[in-house]
C-alpha cells in the first residue's frame, strides 16, 4: 500500500480541516453523481425503446421540481463555500506569534534567511508546533511554495511580498516544490521542509549560524545582551536603538540563552546598511528626523499626505524604499530617492527586518 | 434504419467541383467542411503532443526528453488544443453547418465575413505550426508574465501572433452567428420554439464577442513588451504581473465556456432525439445557458486564489464560482429527467451523451472543489486541476463533438457510418478516457504539480496507470478518424431524417441543397414535438382524464 | 426601383429590409468588441496611473496640448460631415455627399498629419518607448510605462482611423457611381457609425493622456 498511496500525509494544523472538507465535498458530490448515474442507467433500462414506431407521451417540465434542485443544489454550495472561506480566512491571518522566515525565489532555487541570520538553500528547517510565517518574493518569474503535507501553497511574486504561514504538527521531512511554472528546470525546483522538535531546531540554529556568520557575515560581535526571556516579545532591546548598537537581539529567534545567534542576524546586517546608504540621516532613531521616524512603524497604521491611511506592513515599506514618492506620510516633504534598482532581494529583507526590529 | 436508395440530384457537396469551389465558396456548409478538416489536423497535431508527454511521464526521471523539450511540449498542447480545436470545433464545424440549417435560413448573415474568419483561423493556425516548427514556444498556454514577457527565448510573439488571428476567426463567427440568430430565423420560428443547441450557441457568441477581444489585447501587450523591451507586466521595470492575469482569465474562463456551452447544446439534441422527448424543463435549459454566460464573466479571479489575492476579494470570487455551478447542475437534472418516460434508444450519438453526462458531472463536482477556497489553495496548480479540466474539456465538449458529428453525418455526408464501430469507437474512448485521466485527481490530491517533467519517486504508479489510459484512448479516437472516412464511400446512403429527429435540418435532403431548403419554411409547432399536434392535444385531454385519479 | 433592389440584395436575405437589420446588427456587435479592445488597454491604462498618479500627470506633461486639442476640435468636425454625409445618402443627394464625404476624409488626413507631427516631435526627445527611450531623473523607467500607454493608445485610434479613411475611399468612389440613394444607404450608415465611434475614443483618450495634472501644473 505504501506503493499507491490515495492521501497525502498530514502533518500542519490546518491539513486536518482541509482533509475534512475534502471529505464532505467527496461524499456529498460522489453521492449525488452516483444518483444521477443510477436514475440514468435506471431511465435507460426501463424506458428502452422497444420498438421503431414508439412515440412516448411528452412529459413538460415540473416547475416545483426546477425549483427543489436549484434552491437544494444553492444551499449545498453555500455550505461549501462557508466551510471552505472559513479555513482560507485562518490561511490569510498568520498568529501574531508566528516566526519570521523569508524566502526569496529564484530560477530555479529556494532561498530560505531565518531572522537568526541562518541562510538554507533548497531546504528549511523549522520547528514543529510553533506558527511559521514565511514572507515570500521572487528574484525574477512568479514561482509558488507548495508543501503538499501542510495544505498550503502560495505565490512568490517578483516585486512584492506575499506571505504564507502553516504550523507543523509532526517532524519529518516534506515535500517542497515550486507550483507556478517558472521555466525549464521548473520540476527540479524542489526541496525539503525539515520539521525538528525544539531542542533539535535549538542545536541546528546555534550550529548553522556559527558556520555561516564566520563564512557570511563577517561583522564584529557588538551585542552583548542575550535575551533570557522565551517569548519574542519579550526580548526587544531598547538600547539597541538609541546606541546604533545592533539590535539583533530583537530576532525572535534568538530565544537560546547563549547561544550568540543575534550576532549575524538578519536585522543587525540591515542595521549596517542601514547606516551604510545613509538612511540613518535623515531617519534619526528616536528624535525627529527630515524623514518620518522609524522606532515602532511596523505594523502601525500610517496618516498619509493625502488624507488616506496605510498599514506599515513589509509590502508598504519595500514600496516606501523602492519608490518612497508612491505614499508619502502626513507632514512630510517628498525628498527621498527612490531605490529601486539599487537594492537586491536580500538587502531589502535585511532593511525590512531591521525596520521590523525598531521597538 | 431507413436508407434512401436514390442518389439525391444535387447537393451542396456536387453542385461544384474542383479546389476553387472549395476554397473561395461561401456556402456555410462547405465552410463547415473546411473547418472540419483543418480543426482534424490541429487535434491530430495537438494528440501527438499529447502522447510525447504521456511517454515522458512514463518514469520519475526525465528521461525520453530535456526538461526544455517537454516544456514546449505541454504549451504547444495546450495551445493547439485550446485555440485550434476546442474552441472553434463545435461552433465552427457544427455549428456553421447546422444554424442556418436549424432556423430555416439559407446561409448566414454574412457569408463572405465566414469564409474570412475561416482563412484567419488558417493563418493563425499556419503561424503558430510555423512557431512550434522554428523551435516551439516554452510558457505554457496561459502566458504568464514576467516569464513570457522577460525571461522565456522561445518564440512567444510569433505564437501570440498566430493566436491573435485565429482570435479574429472567432470573433466573425460569433458575431455572425449573433446576427442570423436574431435576423434570419423561418417565420414562426420564435425564441422559445428554438433548438437548445442555437440557444448554446447564442450564448457562446456573447463570450465570444465580448472576451476575445480583451485576451487579443491583452497578448498583443505581452507582444508588445517582448519585442520593445519596456516594462507593461515586468515588475523589474514597473509593470504589474498580476494585470496580466486578470486581464488574461477575465477572457480565459469564459474560454472555458466557449468550449463547454456548445457541448451542452448539442447534449440537449442528442438526448431529445434518442429518448424521443421534449427536453424536461425547455425554458430552463435555455436560460441556463445564458446565465453560464453572463455569471463566466464574473468569476475569473479564481484562477488566482494563491497569488495574493485580498481575503474578501477571494471570497466574493470563490461565491460566485458556485453561483455559476448552479445552471450547470440544473441542466444535468434536466437531461436525467428528460430519460424519464422516454423511448430510448442506444445507438452511437446516445452513447456519447450518456458519456458525456457522466464525465461532465465529475468534471463539474470537482470544480466545486475548486470553487472552495480551502481545498482550492491545495489542489490548485496540481494534477487535480489537470484532471479537472481534461474532464471538462475532453470528457465534456469532445466526447459532445464527436456525439453531434455522428449525428449529423448523415446530415453533413449523406451517408451512415458503420453503427458497429462506432459503438465500439464510444467504449473505447470511455474507458481510455477515464483511465488517462482519473488517477490524475489521485496524483493531484497527493501534491503532484502541473507541469513537472520528472517527479518523486512515489508518484510513478498513478502516472503509468494514466499513461496506459492514454494509449487506450489514442486508439479510440483513430477509430472514427477510419470508419468516417470510409464511410463517405462505403456508408449506406442516409435518408432526410434516419433517426427520426425533429428539428429543420432533417426536413431537407442529406446532404442538403446549396440553398438548404426548397422553399423557406414555416414553423408551427413547439421545439422537439415527437408525435404530431393533433394527436398530442388529444393525448392532453387524456391525460388530465386519467392521471388525475 | 425593383431593379436597384435586386442588384444590391444578397441571394441569401429575403428583403432588402432583413438585409439592413442585418447589417446594421453586425455592425453594432462589431463596435462591441471594439470597446473590448480597448477597453482592455483603457483598464492597464487606469491600473498603472492609480498606481503612479505623479509620474503619469509627469509623463502627461511633454505632450503637446494644442496640437492635441486642435485634433480634437478636427475630429469632432469631421463627425458632423459625415452625419451630414449619411442625411445627404438619406435624401438621395449625391452631390452634397460625395462633398461630404471628401470633406471628411481631408478632416481625417488633417488628424493623421498632426498625429504624425507629435510623433515626430517624441522622436527627437527620445520619447518613444523601444526606440531610444530616455529620460532625466530617478522615475525613467514608469515615464516609459506613461509613454508606452500613450503610443499604444493612440497608435491603435490611428490605425482605426487609417482604416476608416480607406473606407470612406471606397465609398467614395461608389457614391461617385451613384450606388446610394435613399432606398439604399446602408453601407453609407455603418462607415458613420463606426466613424463616430472611432472619434469617441478619441474623446477619451484625449483627457486620459494630454490633460492628467491640468490643475497641479498651473498652480
Amino acid at each position: 500500500m505504501k506503493q499507491l498511496p490515495l492521501f497525502p500525509e498530514q502533518a500542519s494544523t490546518i491539513a486536518g480541516r482541509v482533509d475534512a472538507l475534502f471529505y464532505f465535498l467527496l461524499i456529498i458530490t460522489g453521492f449525488l453523481s452516483l444518483l444521477v448515474v443510477l436514475l440514468i442507467i435506471y431511465f435507460a433500462i426501463k424506458y428502452h425503446r422497444r420498438s421503431e414506431a414508439e412515440r412516448p407521451r411528452p412529459v413538460e417540465g415540473s416547475l416545483p421540481l426546477e425549483i427543489l434542485w436549484t434552491v437544494f443544489t444553492f444551499g449545498l454550495f453555500m455550505v461549501m463555500f462557508f466551510w471552505g472561506a472559513s479555513i482560507y480566512s485562518t490561511l490569510a491571518h498568520p498568529p501574531e506569534d508566528a516566526l519570521d522566515i523569508y524566502v526569496i525565489g529564484k530560477q530555479w532555487m529556494w532561498k530560505f534567511q531565518h531572522s537568526g541570520g541562518q541562510r538554507e538553500i533548497n531546504e528549511l528547517h523549522i520547528p514543529v508546533d510553533r506558527p511559521i510565517k514565511l514572507i515570500m518574493s521572487s528574484q525574477d518569474v512568479i514561482h509558488d511554495v507548495f508543501v503538499p503535507a501542510f495544505r498550503v501553497k502560495g505565490d512568490v511574486i517578483p516585486g512584492r511580498y506575499t506571505t504564507l504561514w502553516f504550523q507543523a504538527t509532526k517532524p519529518g521531512t516534506y515535500h517542497l516544490f515550486c507550483a507556478e511554472y517558472c521555466g525549464t528546470q521548473h520540476s527540479g525546483m524542489i526541496g525539503r521542509v525539515i520539521v525538528m522538535e525544539p531542542a533539535q531546531y535549538q542545536a541546528w540554529l546555534s550550529g548553522n549560524v556559527i558556520q555561516q556568520a564566520g563564512a557570511l557575515t563577517p561583522s564584529p560581535v557588538m551585542t552583548g545582551e542575550a535575551p533570557t526571556s522565551g517569548t519574542p516579545q519579550g526580548s526587544t532591546s531598547p538600547a539597541g536603538v538609541t546606541t546604533g548598537m545592533a539590535p539583533g537581539s530583537a530576532a525572535p529567534l534568538a530565544e537560546a540563552p547563549g547561544t550568540g545567534a543575534a550576532e549575524g542576524s538578519l536585522a543587525s546586517a540591515g542595521e549596517k546598511l542601514f547606516r551604510d546608504l545613509g538612511c540613518i540621516t535623515c531617519h534619526r532613531l528616536g528624535t525627529q528626523g527630515r524623514g518620518p521616524n522609524l522606532v515602532g512603524i511596523f505594523g502601525k497604521s500610517i496618516a498619509l499626505q493625502n488624507g488616506e491611511t496605510v498599514v506599515a506592513d513589509e509590502n508598504y515599506l519595500r514600496e516606501s524604499i523602492l519608490h518612497p514618492q508612491a505614499k508619502i506620510v502626513a507632514g512630510f516633504q517628498p525628498i527621498m530617492p527612490p531605490y529601486e534598482g539599487r537594492l537586491s532581494e536580500e538587502e531589502l529583507i535585511q532593511l525590512i527586518a531591521y525596520i521590523k526590529s525598531l521597538k | 434504419m431507413i436508407v434512401d436508395r436514390v442518389e439525391p440530384r444535387e447537393n451542396y457537396l456536387n453542385a461544384d467541383y474542383g479546389i476553387k469551389s472549395w476554397l473561395l465558396t461561401t456556402d456555410h456548409k462547405r465552410i463547415a467542411l473546411l473547418y472540419l478538416v483543418s480543426v482534424t489536423l490541429f487535434f491530430f497535431v495537438g494528440g501527438v503532443f499529447a502522447v510525447l508527454i504521456r511517454l515522458e511521464l512514463l518514469t520519475p526521471q526525465g528521461d525520453l526528453v530535456q526538461a526544455e523539450t517537454y516544456n514546449k511540449l505541454f504549451t504547444m498542447h495546450g495551445v493547439t488544443m485550446i485555440f485550434f480545436f476546442l474552441i472553434p470545433a463545435i461552433p465552427a464545424v457544427l455549428g456553421n453547418f447546422l444554424v442556418p440549417l436549424m432556423i430555416g435560413a439559407r446561409d448566414l448573415a454574412f457569408p463572405r465575413l465566414n469564409l474570412a474568419s475561416w482563412y484567419f483561423f488558417i493563418l493563425g493556425g499556419l503561424i503558430a505550426i510555423w512557431a512550434i516548427l522554428a523551435g516551439g514556444v516554452d510558457t505554457g498556454w496561459t502566458f504568464y508574465t514576467p516569464y513570457s514577457s522577460s525571461y522565456s527565448t522561445t518564440y512567444v510573439a510569433v505564437t501570440i501572433l498566430g493566436i491573435f488571428l485565429s482570435g479574429f476567426s472567432s470573433i466573425f463567427t460569433g458575431l455572425n452567428f449573433i446576427v442570423t440568430i436574431h435576423r434570419m430565423r423561418a417565420p414562426g420560428l420564435t425564441w422559445f420554439r428554438l433548438p437548445l443547441f442555437i440557444w448554446s450557441l447564442y450564448a457562446t457568441s456573447v463570450i465570444i464577442v465580448l472576451g476575445t477581444p480583451v485576451v487579443a489585447i491583452t497578448l498583443l501587450l505581452v507582444a508588445v513588451e517582448r519585442i520593445l523591451r519596456v516594462g507593461i507586466f515586468d515588475p523589474a521595470l514597473g509593470g504589474d504581473p498580476l494585470l496580466f492575469q486578470h486581464l488574461f482569465w477575465f477572457y480565459s474562463h469564459p474560454a472555458v465556456y466557449i468550449m463547454v456551452l456548445p457541448a451542452m447544446g448539442v447534449i440537449s439534441e442528442l438526448v431529445a432525439t434518442f429518448s424521443r422527448k421534449n427536453i424536461f424543463g425547455y425554458r430552463f435549459v435555455a436560460f441556463a445557458s445564458v446565465a453560464i454566460a453572463v455569471l463566466g464573466f464574473l468569476v475569473w479571479a479564481h484562477h488566482m486564489f494563491v497569488a495574493g489575492l485580498s481575503v474578501y476579494g477571494a471570497m466574493i470570487f470563490s461565491f460566485l464560482s458556485y453561483f455559476v455551478a448552479v445552471p450547470s447542475a440544473i441542466k444535468v437534472f434536466n437531461w436525467t429527467a428528460t430519460l424519464y418516460k422516454g423511448s430510448i434508444s442506444y445507438q452511437t450519438p446516445m452513447l456519447y451523451a450518456f458519456g458525456f453526462i457522466g464525465l461532465f458531472t465529475i468534471g463539474g463536482v470537482t470544480g466545486l472543489f475548486l470553487a472552495s477556497l480551502g481545498i482550492d489553495v491545495h489542489v490548485t496548480d496540481t494534477y487535480f486541476v489537470v484532471a479537472h479540466f481534461h474532464y471538462i474539456m475532453v470528457g465534456g465538449t469532445i466526447m459532445a463533438y464527436l456525439g453531434g458529428l455522428h449525428y449529423w453525418w448523415p446530415k453533413i455526408s449523406g451517408r451512415m457510418y458503420p453503427e458497429g464501430w462506432a459503438k465500439l469507437g464510444a467504449l473505447v474512448i470511455f474507458i481510455g478516457f477515464n483511465l488517462t485521466f482519473f488517477p490524475q485527481f489521485v496524483l493531484g490530491y497527493l501534491g503532484m504539480p502541473r507541469r513537472y517533467y520528472a517527479y518523486p519517486d512515489e508518484f510513478q504508479v498513478l502516472n503509468v496507470m494514466s499513461s496506459a489510459g492514454a494509449s487506450i484512448l489514442g486508439v479510440g479516437y483513430l477509430l472514427p478518424m477510419i470508419y468516417l472516412i470510409w464511410s463517405m464511400r462505403y456508408g449506406p446512403r442516409a435518408s432526410s431524417n434516419p433517426w427520426p429527429a425533429t428539428g429543420l435540418e432533417w426536413r431537407t435532403p442529406s446532404p442538403p441543397p446549396t440553398e438548404n431548403f426548397k422553399e423557406t419554411p414555416v414553423v408551427t409547432w413547439e421545439p422537439y414535438e415527437f408525435r404530431p399536434r393533433e394527436e398530442m392535444e388529444v393525448i392532453g385531454k387524456l391525460n388530465i382524464n386519467d392521471e388525475s385519479g | 426601383m425593383a431593379k436597384s433592389h435586386s442588384t444590391v440584395l444578397a441571394h441569401h436575405f429575403d428583403s432588402i429590409e432583413q438585409q439592413r437589420e442585418a447589417s446594421s446588427l453586425g455592425m453594432w456587435i462589431f463596435l462591441v468588441t471594439e470597446i473590448m479592445f480597448f477597453g482592455g488597454l483603457f483598464t492597464g491604462y487606469v491600473v498603472y496611473r492609480t498606481i503612479y498618479p505623479g509620474v503619469f500627470a509627469e509623463g502627461s506633461h511633454h505632450l503637446d496640448i494644442t496640437l492635441g486639442g486642435i485634433n480634437t476640435v478636427v475630429l469632432i468636425t469631421s463627425s458632423l460631415t459625415m452625419a451630414l454625409a449619411v442625411r445627404s445618402a438619406q435624401m438621395s443627394n449625391r452631390k452634397s455627399l460625395v462633398i461630404f464625404l471628401i470633406l471628411t476624409i481631408l478632416l481625417g488626413l488633417t488628424f493623421l498629419g498632426i498625429k504624425l507631427v507629435e510623433y515626430g516631435h517624441k522622436f527627437r526627445d527620445h520619447l518613444v518607448p523601444g526606440f531610444g527611450f530616455s529620460y532625466p531623473g530617478p522615475e525613467a523607467g514608469h515615464v516609459e510605462l506613461f509613454f508606452v500607454f500613450y503610443f499604444f493608445m493612440t497608435g491603435l485610434h490611428a490605425l482605426h482611423m487609417v482604416a476608416g479613411v480607406g473606407v470612406l475611399t471606397i465609398l467614395l468612389i461608389l457614391a461617385g457611381r451613384g450606388l446610394f440613394s435613399a432606398e439604399y444607404y446602408t453601407p453609407v450608415e455603418l462607415a458613420g457609425l463606426y466613424w463616430h465611434f472611432v472619434d469617441i475614443i478619441w474623446i477619451f483618450l484625449f483627457p486620459l493622456l494630454y490633460l492628467i495634472g491640468l490643475h497641479l501644473k498651473g498652480s
